[in-house]
């Protein structure tokens, strides 16, 4: 029996660039930067003062205080992004989507905002002082829950906390379920909302983060030979898929085909990456044969590109053990040179920046490059997008733990 | 007789600025609409407070009047007028 082909019908998103798809795509492709000095609370004890904040939103404008100060921000960024691509999807928010629809969420660090602040509170006041809400704040499930009431979505769920792969892990799992036939449609997102000064100063004690604080906008430099870390970013990215039969049975549009999934774990180290990307190649040679493709077929690839010493070096070593002389012909870009480092919500992201390039035949670039290093020199898109029509792309997603998630799209 | 009907007034108006007191509480902490809030109101039905919501209010109460209330009192309170008498009470 032929395996059930899953495609992608709505998408929906919030992050550093804009508050919906069409903004973010404009901006992707303006090569605009989403990155700046960060408003949300005082950097001055911090090393580090900026990162991509998401921005014009007002919780309890868009879902009311009562509702709002129950949530984590990343739970309320989910929320708005999954009403953006359940209504892109041609779905109606207001009725249940009940058990045939299952909801499968990726975060790296969950509700940490609230965790903060619990902690905190719990410091200054004791424990009688806890708010009775931070468990159901800080778990890092709380997105998936609260988005599953919010919109009555009662088949399975899951929440994947792969670090910087968990929403391309998120992904591909739900393609799995669809494929497998156990839903016909999920409900896919990764959030992230981890710019708050606890966490800021964890990331930068490890020397993760770029610390260019005069720059913020040109901080994020992918496969550049000044880059000095990676930049914090927040936001949410949903992305609705179901069943191609689903999608034709409702005469919705479809963006695109989700068609190979490849997980691997390097077993390596807690945070560098394998010498050579050891784990990532074959999780790229996985998502290709899972999709029945060559790595002829690949037309552009939607880097997990950091703009950290060692992930761009190891990723272009990998693309390279991979596609052989024809890594140097493949178009590539880093988007988090835009949007800074979204961690689990990336994954997500990326991929809806990987149908859409496949949708608009349009490459976006990877900015803030300028000074290519002769250790990442393939064709990495360098500021400005480029025009090409594009069937096939893949999407590299890498986390802490020595997680590899890779995504193949294709256009039909 | 005009001594009791003195206290009585008087009672009443401590009533009153109690059930101001929590009604701002409801509006400016919990974000509740402030025309729901009535003496009447049922806390979980009208006002949406659940299980998790109670025992913030509780916080707040304690906060606000300066008392510790314990999980035993709470077993009769199921309106707002309900928590006002017992807030008074204990004034």
């Amino acid at each position: 029996m032929s395996k059930r082909r899953v495609v992608i019908t709505g998408l929906g998103t919030i992050n550093p660039l804009a508050n919906n798809v069409p903004d973010t795509w404009s901006s992707l492709i303006n090569g605009e930067s989403g990155i700046d000095t960060i408003t949300a609370f005082d950097t001055s004890e911090l090393p580090v003062s900026f990162a991509g904040e998401v921005k014009n939103f007002d919780a309890n404008e868009y879902m009311g205080k009562q509702q709002a100060r129950k949530l984590d921000k990343s739970s309320q960024l989910s929320i708005f992004a999954t009403e953006e691509a359940l209504k892109d999807a041609n779905l109606n928010t207001d009725e249940r989507l009940g058990p045939n629809v299952g909801i499968v969420f990726g975060t790296g660090i969950g509700g940490i905002g609230s965790t903060e602040q619990a902690v905190r509170t719990f410091d200054e006041r004791g424990a009688s002082r806890i708010n009775p809400l931070a468990i159901t704040q800080l778990m890092p499930n709380s997105s998936t829950g609260q988005v599953a009431i919010q919109y009555g979505i009662e088949g399975p769920s899951l929440t994947i906390t792969t670090a910087c792969a968990a929403s391309a892990n998120a992904v591909g799992e739900a393609k799995n379920m669809i494929q497998n036939g156990i839903v016909d449609m999920v409900v896919v997102g990764g959030t992230e909302s981890g710019t708050t000064p606890m966490t800021i100063g964890a990331f930068a004690q490890i020397r993760a983060l770029s610390t260019n604080n005069e720059n913020p906008k040109e901080a994020c430099k992918p496969f550049d030979k000044d880059r000095d870390g990676f930049v914090m970013g927040e936001g949410s990215t949903v992305l609705i898929m179901e069943s191609e039969e689903s999608a034709l049975k409702r005469g919705v549009d479809i963006y695109g085909y989700v068609a190979g999934y490849g997980a691997t774990t390097d077993a390596y180290h807690i945070t560098a990456p394998a010498e050579g990307g050891k784990g990532a190649v074959v999780a790229m040679q996985k998502s290709i044969k899972d999709a029945d493709l060559s790595t002829e077929d690949i037309d552009y690839i939607n880097a997990h590109g950091t703009s950290t010493p060692a992930n761009d070096k190891n990723e272009t070593a990998a693309i390279k053990t991979v596609f052989g002389p024809k890594a140097y012909e493949i178009n590539i870009s880093s988007t988090k040179s835009m949007t800074g480092h979204l961690l689990g919500g990336g994954g997500a992201f990326e991929s809806m920046v990987s149908v859409l390039a496949i949708q608009k035949s349009i490459i976006p670039p990877t900015i803030n490059l300028n000074n290519p290093d002769e250790e990442c020199d393939l064709k990495y898109t360098p500021n400005v997008a480029i025009e090409k029509d594009i069937k096939v792309t893949m999407s590299n997603s890498f986390g802490f733990g020595g997680h590899n998630g890779v995504l193949v799209f294709k256009k039909d | 007789m005009e001594d009791l009907l003195l206290k009585l007034r008087g009672i009443v108006v401590e009533v009153n600025e109690v059930f101001e007191k929590v009604k701002k509480l409801f509006v400016d902490e919990l974000g509740i609409e402030a025309d729901k809030v009535t003496m009447e109101a049922k806390l979980e039905e009208d006002l949406d407070i659940d299980s998790l919501g109670i025992v913030e209010v509780v916080m707040a109460f304690e906060d606000e009047f300066e008392i510790e209330i314990d999980d035993e009192e709470l077993t009769d309170v199921g309106t707002v007028g309900q928590a006002v008498n017992l807030l008074h009470s204990k004034l």
